[in-house]
This record gives structure tokens, sequence and C-alpha cells, in this order.
């Protein structure tokens, strides 16, 4: 098994004659994803890949292909009307790579997607990949290997260098979950660490966090209370100073809060192994025996 | 994105929000100029984007216009953590009889703007949640269906007991809100807001952040950035589509993505090194990316290493390879390189580099020790 998604995801791509979005559909569905439809305005009725049908409207491709899952790739300025269109079109799990949506935009989408009952991952994030089943987003397939190891992260290229420590020292991943560095996010760490303890196929988890907030303090609590399988997390920013926008949206320390050192110490607190350094991963791993 | 205190009390004011007047001086003739028309006592205030000005002799009373003059020439050009006061707000000085606070933000765990207000006003809000919690009012604003105006009336009673004043204030909250929305505001404060002598309730001062994701769809506020009240390599970095930040190290850091750009920086601590700086080259491959990377980096005299940190997933190590190799050959580089690349068409990159006469590594901790290692070495 494997979390959110795995053979019976059927992708619907929205923006899949863009440039990013025609380049990522190709690689998902050479990776094995089953793109079921694409979305874009005015294209419909044409072929991608003199394979996929591409529709006008989201709720079109969901009844002509009983799709189950979007990924987004529309540029920021109409990212939050994606998102509404996919949520209002039944889709179960949305999944939005753009990266810029302004916050106030969020501030109306998440309660819109909450009460349709969707899952959104993201914005602004890398998406995920259940190796060896189904990729959704932009994570690269060749630096993962299907396993039983549970990723999630807020990160993108951090994510991936952690991933390929786990890869080159034989330890597969069950999924890998880019959650987004954006400040309101569909899918936090607590909902993917929930749904990787009841999977059980994943035997141990990888948090990947950064400065910023408190979802990892959350988490923390979380896994104290919730979780028995072992947990090792690392938290990215401990130079950055305060005040200052990190590149993520998200990650920015305000006041005394959000701090690299606050997280580590939570996380520590939860009993979760804290890597100092990315390289520390594995041999975490292999000391909480798994 | 910033704004100034005079920027922020003129959109408060488009929205209905009453501000005592004021105006802004680049010179001290003009900050006369402007005493001598608003007539009485004036406060001269430094407009940069830091706290604590008043502590850092950056906000003077003025009795008469040529003590306005002469409280401008020495805040302007002053600094503050920094940076360089290149304007000051000549406004009457008010007499006050309470201060308060009202503040919106968009809050992360409720996923919703939310409103703060505090009798305890003119101090810094932080303070005021450490020191005295119970001070501070909060209402987390369902963005369906904006702020209600008994939601406001209960919040402003937390403030005045006078019904007038509480329905002004209340009426404040409001038109705050709306203009949150109205220009992209990710934070938002009035501080303090103010009652005068006569009973009427005022915006005395005001900070304003704007969303830089709202930038792009605003033109008219993304014109309101003042580029002279920011670090020079930000504003280039900026103008080149990177991320830069500037720190005091000597490692200077070119990595793509925010979480690894944080986590190369946090290893370099680790090896026992200082970075210089935070870079996100982005996704893009183009190489004139690299090159401005390089031009920004360069800039700073501290810096005595480059550290180039990539993981190639849609980002092509070829094309960074390339951009270097580039880079490099229009203007020779006076500090060494330590590279990294790993991920996609790693092979190649290191052909490119080799080819070129760089040394290249694919393991990111080797890659910081050598960095550290040389920027040790050349600092002894």
């Amino acid at each position: 098994m494997s979390i959110f998604i795995d053979q019976s995801t059927r992708l619907l791509v929205q923006g899949i004659t863009g440039r990013d979005g025609s380049f990522h559909a190709k690689q998902m569905m050479a990776y094995g994803t089953t793109v079921v439809a694409g979305v874009t305005p005015g294209k419909g009725g044409q072929r991608f890949e003199d394979s996929v049908p591409v529709f006008n409207t989201v709720a079109d491709a969901v009844r002509e292909t009983r799709a189950n899952t979007a990924v987004i790739y529309v540029p920021a300025a109409v990212a939050a009307s994606a998102i509404f269109e996919a949520a209002d079109a039944g889709l179960e799990l949305i999944v939005c790579i753009t990266e810029g949506i302004p916050v106030l935009d969020m501030t109306r989408v998440l309660p819109f997607v909450h009460e349709r009952g969707a899952r959104l991952i993201g914005p602004n994030c890398p998406g995920l990949i259940s190796p060896g089943k189904s990729k959704v987003g932009i994570i690269p397939g060749n630096i993962c290997e299907p396993g039983k190891i549970g990723v999630v992260s807020r990160s993108g290229t951090l994510t991936y260098e952690i991933i390929h420590q786990l890869s080159t020292h034989g330890m597969g991943q069950s999924t890998c979950v880019g959650i987004g560095g954006d400040p309101l996010i569909g899918t936090n760490f607590v909902h993917c660490l929930t749904a990787f303890e009841a999977d059980p196929d994943t035997a141990a988890m990888v948090m990947i966090g950064e400065i910023g907030g408190t979802d990892e303090q959350q988490a923390a609590d979380f896994v104290r209370r919730n979780v028995s399988k072992p947990v090792v997390g690392f938290i990215a920013g401990q130079t950055a100073p305060p005040g200052r926008r990190m590149g993520h949206a998200g990650a920015i320390i305000s006041g005394s809060s959000g701090t690299a050192a606050e997280k580590m110490q939570a996380l520590e607190k939860a009993g979760i192994g804290v890597m100092k350094r990315p390289a520390d991963v594995v041999p975490l791993l292999k000391s909480a025996r798994i | 994105m910033n704004l100034h205190e005079y920027q922020a009390r003129e959109i408060l004011r488009r929205h209905g929000i009453p501000v005592p007047p004021g105006e802004v001086a680049t010179t001290p003739a003009e900050a006369r100029a402007i005493a001598d028309r608003l007539g009485g006592k004036v406060v001269v205030k430094a407009q940069v984007h830091a706290g604590g000005r008043g502590k850092a002799g950056g906000v003077k009373l003025a009795r008469t216009a040529a003590e306005a003059e002469a409280h401008a020439k020495a805040i302007l050009g002053m600094t503050i953590k920094g940076l360089t006061v290149h304007k000051v707000l000549i406004a009457p000085a008010a007499e006050i009889a309470s201060e308060s606070y009202v503040g919106i933000i968009v809050d992360r765990a409720s996923q919703r703007p939310v409103l703060m207000v505090s009798p305890a006003g003119g101090i810094d809000i932080e303070e005021v949640a450490a020191k005295t919690p119970e001070k501070i009012h909060r209402l987390a604003i369902d963005p369906r269906y904006g702020l209600l105006p008994h939601q406001a009336l209960t919040l402003g009673f937390t403030l005045y007991t006078d019904v007038k004043q509480a329905r002004a204030a209340a009426d404040i909250m409001q038109k705050l809100y709306v203009a949150v929305y109205a220009v992209g505001a990710s934070l938002a404060e009035i501080n303090p807001l103010v009652t005068t002598p006569d009973g009427s309730v005022q915006a005395l001062d005001a900070k304003i952040a704007i969303d830089d994701n709202e930038l792009e769809r605003r033109p008219d506020i993304a014109a309101l950035r003042d580029p002279t009240a920011e670090a020079p390599e930000e504003v280039a970095a900026r103008e080149a589509g990177l991320t830069f930040i500037k720190l005091d190290g000597t490692v200077g850091c070119c990595v793509n993505g925010a979480g690894l750009a944080m986590a190369t920086m946090d290893l370099v601590k680790y090896y026992g090194g200082e970075p210089a700086n935070f870079l996100d080259i982005g996704g893009s491959s183009n190489p004139q990316k690299v090159v401005s990377a390089l031009r920004i980096i360069t800039s700073d005299p501290r810096v005595r290493v480059i550290l180039f940190n990539i993981f190639g997933g849609i980002t092509r190590t070829d094309d960074v390879a390339n951009g270097i190799v580039q880079a490099t050959r229009e203007s020779s580089l006076k500090v060494p390189m330590v590279l990294r690349l790993t991920g996609t068409n790693q092979e190649l990159a290191v052909e490119i580099l080799t080819k070129a006469g760089f040394q290249a590594l694919t393991d990111m901790d080797e890659a910081v020790k050598q960095a550290v290692a040389l920027a040790k070495g050349k600092a002894a």
C-alpha cells in the first residue's frame, strides 16, 4: 500500500497544454501514472500526445473519464480558480504545484475545498509519489525506490536530497509527499503522519520541516500521542535570521516563534530522532531498527 | 513587501479611516515648510523598514518649524538597524487621551485572517503578548462573511466603554479588514489607535506589509516599493529573478530551492563555517541566472569561497554547469569555487565542468567541508 495515490489513481492535469503542464504530464505518463484527462479552456476536443483527451472544463473531464485526482500546473494568477473548479467537480484529491498564490486567496479556497470533502495538497509543492505505482507532481521518479519509508516535507529539492540518501542506502519509500512551502496549505504534517501510521506498508516516517509557523510542533505533539512507528525529523533554517522570508512564503521567523531550535526541541521531546544534517537520515532510521 | 508608515497611512485614509494629517519630506527645508503649513508642534518621524525607530532616535518632537528642520537634518541620513533614512514624516503632535492596538494578520493555524485588538497600545504587540496576554482579544474572521458588525462592536467595547468610541473603533476595524483584502496585505496594524481629548478615535501610526504574491496583479501597490529602503544586493537579486538574503559570513552559497538553500547554510555552520548569504536560483536552468548570482555573491568583499549546491530534479545539472562555465568566462573570479551537482544529467555536468578545468563533486557534505576549509585557509 501507500498513501493518497496508487495504481487506482486516475489523474486529470489542469493546464496540460502549458509549458510546465505538458512537460510534467509526459514525465508522469512515462513513470506509469494513469493520466486520463487534461483540461485547458478552449482546447476541448484535442488530444495530448495523441492519447489523452483534453476538455474545456474539469466537470466535463470528470464526467467523461472518471478522474479522481487533479494536478494543477496553471499560472499563479488563475491557480486559486483552478482549485475551486477541481473541488466543485467532486475530485477527491487535488494537488496544486503552482507557486505564488496570494495567501488571501487561500483563505477563501481552503474552506471551499474542505466543505466539498476534497483533500488539497499544496499549493507551492512538488506533489507526491508512491514509487513504482504512481507519481503526481514533479518529484523526479528516478531518485525514488519502492519501500517502507514514508516521507513528508515542506520543501522541494531538500526532499530530493533526503530521498536520494534513502534510495542509495537501500531504503525505499512507500510514499513521498511534498506538502508545500506556503503559510496556508491544504494538507499538513499531521494529516500525512496519520495516513502513514494507518498504512500497513509504511514502517517508519521521515518529516522534513523548516522555520516558520508551528506545524512541526503540532506534528511532534501528535507523534507523541498517536504514532507507534519510528519517526525521524529534520528542520531547515538553523542559520536563518529572524524576520526575513527565506524563499518560501511560509519560511519566516516572526518574533521569537518559528525558529529551528524551538522546532528541533519539540521533535526531540516527542521522541523523534532529530537529524543535524540531511546525511543523518539513514543512520537514524537504522538505529530505530526498521 | 513592507510599506512605509506614510504609505500605510494613505491606504487607511483612502479606506475612510480617520488619520491625522501629515506629509513626507526628503530634505530639511521641505520638513520646515510642512511644519509651517501644519502649524504648532509637530513630530518628525524617520521612514524606514525597521522597528524601534523611537529608541534609535528616529522620532523627535519639534515645537517650531525651525526645530523640525533641525530634527529632519539629524534624522535624514542616519542609519537605523543598517538602513539609511531617506524620508521623514512630519505630522502634528497629537494630544492623546488613550492608546490602543488594532491589527489583522493571516493566521496559519486557523487559516483565516485574525483580528487582534488590545487596550495596551503604543508598544510592540509582541511584548504585550508575552507579558500580558490577557490584554489581547483575538477573533478569527470567516472570509465568506467578512467582519460582521456585531463582532467588530464587541471588540470595540473591549477598548472603550463609551458607545460612540466603541462604534468608531468597530467602524475602523471593518474598514481595516476591507483594506487588507483590497491591497493584498499579509499584515495591517494600527498602533496606536488613539482617542484625543475631544473624544475622537484616530489611527496615529500604521504598518502594512503586502504579500509579495499580490504584487503582480496590483501594479498600483507594487509601485509603492521603495528600493532605496532595501539592501542594494537584494534589489539586484530580485531584478534578476533570484531570492537573496545577505548574511555576515564568508561562504557564499548558490543553491536551487529554498529548503535546500537553508539546509546548505546550516551545514556550512555545522562544519564550522559561516554562510555569507541565502541564495535560491530557483527551478530555472537559465545560465544568465547563474551569471547574475555569481555577480551578486562576489560583490560582497567578505566572501572567500563560493559553494554551489545543485540537486537536479527539474533543473538539469548540465544547464547549470554550462551557466557556471559561461559566467566564469565572462568575468574571472577572485575567489575559489566548490561545485556540487547531483541528479538529472549529473554525468554530463561533471564532464562539462571537468573539461573547463573545474572539479565537480556529487556529495553535499564533502562539498561543504571543502568550502569551509577554503574559507578558513584564506582567512588565516
